[in-house]
């Protein structure tokens, strides 16, 4: 996790990859 | 529209939570995006100007900007009346709630956030400053735990603002 977040790159992707995440349990419990 | 009228005050506690959100998310991304990955390229002769002059002063705007930010929040989702049903992401709420479970899942993102900033950033940032004293070992896990947390906030923003958008465009 320390090497992704010391990556600027990793850490925007990882936001991303979270965004999606959030995206779909706001939907599921919709 | 009378100066007392509740829809009023409601659009400008919004319009305020905006601002201050822009003033603490735009410094977040100041110190990921640009001053962390220039530090290393700037002469260390010139560092000392960074951290003792532009990084106090960054991180006044910073953490006061989380404060506010979270402030006007909490009171704009209690005069709108979802700030409960936001809390419990909308589960238990009468249907459909994605609206409360969208900015629910974004105040909550946020609040972590603004918790990072002033339990875990600052104090270890006014180490790195030298406003707190501390051994050279504490300095460097301080720069290390602050630099770590921070670039947490950066990618907890992707999804928060997600939200918010999402929440507020979402009727």
């Amino acid at each position: 996790m320390e090497k992704l977040l010391n990556s600027l790159p990793g850490t925007i992707i990882a936001g991303f990859v979270l965004t999606v995440v959030v995206a779909v349990i706001i939907h599921a419990l919709a | 529209m009378e100066l007392s009228d509740f829809n009023w005050w409601t659009q400008f506690i919004r319009w305020a939570h905006i601002i201050s959100a822009i003033m603490w998310i735009g410094h977040l991304w100041y110190f990921n995006f640009t001053q962390t990955p220039t530090m290393p390229k700037i002469p260390a002769e010139l560092r000392p100007a960074v951290v003792r002059f532009i990084l106090p002063e960054a991180l006044f705007w910073f953490r006061w900007g989380a404060m506010f930010t979270l402030g006007f929040g909490l009171i704009l989702a209690y005069m709108n009346g979802y700030i409960l049903d936001a809390i419990k992401l909308g589960i238990g709420s009468p249907s459909p709630h994605t609206k409360a479970t969208a900015i629910g899942i974004g105040m909550w993102l946020g609040t972590i956030m603004w918790f990072n900033v002033w339990f875990i950033i600052w104090p270890n940032q006014q180490k790195v400053m030298g406003t707190v004293s501390a051994t050279p070992d504490e300095v460097n896990a301080a720069r290390r735990m602050a630099g770590l947390t921070s670039r947490v906030n950066t990618m907890l923003s992707i999804p928060m603002l997600y939200c918010m958008v999402f929440a507020g465009h979402y009727y």
